[in-house]
């Protein structure tokens, strides 16, 4: 049995692995103690090879035997696996957003990482959800429903919420404005893609995938398929497993 | 190592130099624990690492002695922002040139309270230690001699000015004939200000001397940085760089002896075989901007990653002693041609075009052995951030792998800076 545990800056996600399949998978909240929450799973599941990727990686590791690998690698591993022809894949999580590029054989060859700052992550649009009073469910659904959007320029989440409140003060509907902050982050990441050059389809991971109204812009953006797996959150994890199965 | 490492205090002297004594008398026990954290946690470190141990114990105490002994004695003291500002000159008229304090997150602040926040950390970094009264250096200095190799750095000048007598050097941005006639006269005038200093004009012989001098601790450097690049390395990334940046503060002659002393050493640990990390390990050389001291933040990412560091294609590294100045002129005049000569040679990215950088970055790759490049490049350093566009494609097109990482001296962006660091340390090895 293999176990992949990927420790985010919001949410805690696990895999387990046997026999060429996913039997068990968990997604929870990070809490205060993210790396008791990550031991008493791995409590439920003893004598298992467990690989830990992810911000908390090392310091589970302190605390329990097991390997670690960065998240770049866990997503190229996870993805190329529910994906196998796939040579993009972009990640977007709660505290960063990546673009990796894999070879034909699925090997890293460059990423790109947002640098220190929440513009273009999850954190970024649960921020401005919440200065719209929205939950993040509804903020996707909403700006889906209305497809208009006023600029909004700034992608510093401190700026772009003071954005968001002369919008909101200018009369604009909340509605307007969810769609606005999605398509700014959806111009963000593609022009992340862009740089980093892509082929004919795009892998999408990550808790912010499940945002249907940015993939969706995300594809008219880039003009390309954007592919999202089933549970998006878990491809770290799946392919942390997937490494500790394999070496 | 000796557990025993301590940073030494010196309040007489602090009080003397005009410092913030108040403020400054926490500093040596902060350097002494990041010391102990970086540098003496490492295993197998060579002997010869001792003296340079010992240069950052007397960091602020010892080594100042030393330059106001200098300076009383009438003979100038000279702190500079960069390389191209020649050195020669001021050791010839027997003075000491100093590269001033610019690494350190905790004169920032201080800087920050008059300059904008969005330039160089290492502009704001210096002038703050001078605003603050936190650098020994500054306040020992007759003088400073900036120059115009970048914007931060020009304007900055005409403020500092304010705190301490600043000239400026005008280093032109291209290399054409006209480029190098102006340089040359920049040269004089730097001669004549340092001269005037000592009220002595300088002379063939006390050049030459200077020249020697100088040329024998770039050749130390040169002689450095060719055994680390054995594999296995016999020293570790971490302590070249803190050489590198301890070249700028140390009395020349004394410092290539003891940098030739410690390469006599690293030969014998490559014949026997001692070495501080594994033939296997990962090997990365950095390029880019400088670190100044304090600043070795990526260095020790890097090595605690797992990987080690085995080229600095940086102002403190390799651009700094890669070229020598020919010692065959007969008149002051062929001298300070063939000093100009020597400086021309330097690429940083504020000139333009620029592909000598490229090529010799992608020259020290292959001489040091390494397996990809992280191209480092301090915030808002435009010039170097954009050539690293440059620097990419070439990479690219041999199939070397490259990662380019802005960062400031600021802890908050470490974890991320760590993560790419794995990541890129796991991409090279497959």
């Amino acid at each position: 049995m293999h176990i992949g545990i990927d420790l985010g800056s919001r949410t805690l996600k696990a895999v387990v692995w046997q026999d060429g399949a996913i039997i068990r998978h968990q997604v929870t909240e990070s809490s205060f103690d993210p790396h008791h929450q990550a031991l008493s799973f791995l409590e439920q599941h003893p004598n298992s090879r467990v690989v830990a990727t992810g911000y908390g990686r090392h310091l589970l590791q302190q605390h329990a035997e097991l390997d670690v690998i960065t998240e770049i690698k866990a997503h190229a591993l996870g993805g190329r696996h529910l994906f196998p022809n796939c040579r993009t894949i972009l990640d977007v999580g709660g505290q960063d957003s990546k673009v990796i590029l894999l070879d034909e054989r699925g090997r890293v060859t460059s990423f790109q990482m947002n640098d220190k700052c929440a513009a273009g992550t999850g954190r970024f649009l649960e921020m401005m959800a919440v200065s719209l009073g929205y939950d993040l469910e509804t903020f996707g659904r909403v700006a889906a429903e209305t497809g208009i959007g006023a600029p909004i320029n700034s992608m510093c989440a401190v700026f772009a919420e003071s954005e968001v409140v002369s919008l909101k003060n200018r009369g604009v509907p909340p509605a307007t404005i969810a769609h606005s902050v999605h398509l700014a982050v959806a111009g963000r990441l593609a022009a992340m893609v862009a740089k980093s050059g892509y082929g004919d389809h795009l892998v999408f991971s990550g808790g912010v995938a499940n945002n249907a109204t940015l993939v969706a812009l995300l594809e008219k953006e880039l003009k390309i398929p954007v592919l999202v797996p089933p549970v998006p959150s878990i491809v770290g994890a799946l392919g942390a497993a997937l490494h500790g199965s394999r070496s | 190592m000796s557990s025993d490492f301590q940073v030494k205090s010196d309040p007489e002297l602090w009080e003397k130099l005009g410092m913030d004594v108040a403020r400054f008398s926490g500093m040596p026990a902060m350097l002494t624990q990041a010391y102990t954290n970086v540098f003496l946690s490492q295993k197998n470190r060579p002997a010869g690492m001792a003296y340079f141990d010992n240069m950052v114990e007397n960091i602020h105490t010892g080594r100042i002695h030393e330059i106001m002994a200098v300076k009383e004695s009438g003979k100038p003291v000279i702190g500079t922002f960069c390389v191209y500002v020649p050195e020669e000159l001021i050791v010839a008229a027997g003075g000491v040139c100093v590269g001033l304090c610019g690494g350190a997150q905790g004169s920032i602040a201080d800087a920050e309270k008059i300059l904008p926040r969005n330039i160089c950390p290492m502009v704001k970094s210096a002038f703050g230690f001078k605003v603050g009264k936190i650098c020994p250096y500054f306040q020992a200095v007759d003088l400073v001699y900036g120059e115009t190799t970048c914007d931060a750095k020009k304007k900055t000048w005409e403020l500092l000015d304010r705190y301490v007598p600043t000239h400026v050097m005008e280093i032109p941005q291209m290399k054409r004939e006209r480029d190098k006639k102006l340089w040359v006269e920049e040269v004089k005038d730097f001669k004549v200000a340092v001269d005037t200093i000592s009220n002595t004009e300088t002379g063939f012989k006390e050049i030459a001397g200077a020249i020697a001098i100088i040329n024998a601790k770039r050749a130390s450097l040169q002689r450095l940085n060719n055994l680390r690049h054995h594999n296995p390395s016999p020293i570790s990334g971490k302590d070249i760089l803190l050489i590198e940046q301890i070249a700028f503060y140390d009395e020349p002659v004394r410092f290539a002896r003891q940098v030739n002393e410690l390469c006599d050493e690293l030969e014998l640990r490559i014949a026997d075989g001692i070495a501080v990390a594994p033939a296997s390990t990962p090997r990365i050389m950095v390029s880019g901007t400088p670190m100044a001291l304090p600043n070795w933040k990526l260095h020790n990412i890097i090595e605690m990653s797992g990987a080690i560091v085995v080229n600095e294609e940086s102002c403190i590294g390799t651009r700094y002693y890669k070229d020598l100045i020919d010692e065959g002129s007969t008149t002051i005049d062929q001298q300070l041609e063939r000093l100009t000569e020597r400086y021309m040679k330097i690429d940083c990215a504020c000139f333009t075009p620029n592909d000598d950088r490229i090529s010799q970055v992608i020259k020290e790759y292959e001489q040091s052995g390494a397996q990809g490049i992280i191209d480092y490049c301090l915030q808002f350093c435009h010039s170097y951030n954009i050539e690293a566009i440059k620097l990419r494609e070439a990479c690219e097109q041999r199939g070397i792998p490259f990662m380019a990482i802005e960062s400031d001296y600021s802890p908050d962006d470490v974890g991320q800076l760590q993560t790419r660091v794995e990541a890129f340390i796991e991409q090279i090895t497959g």
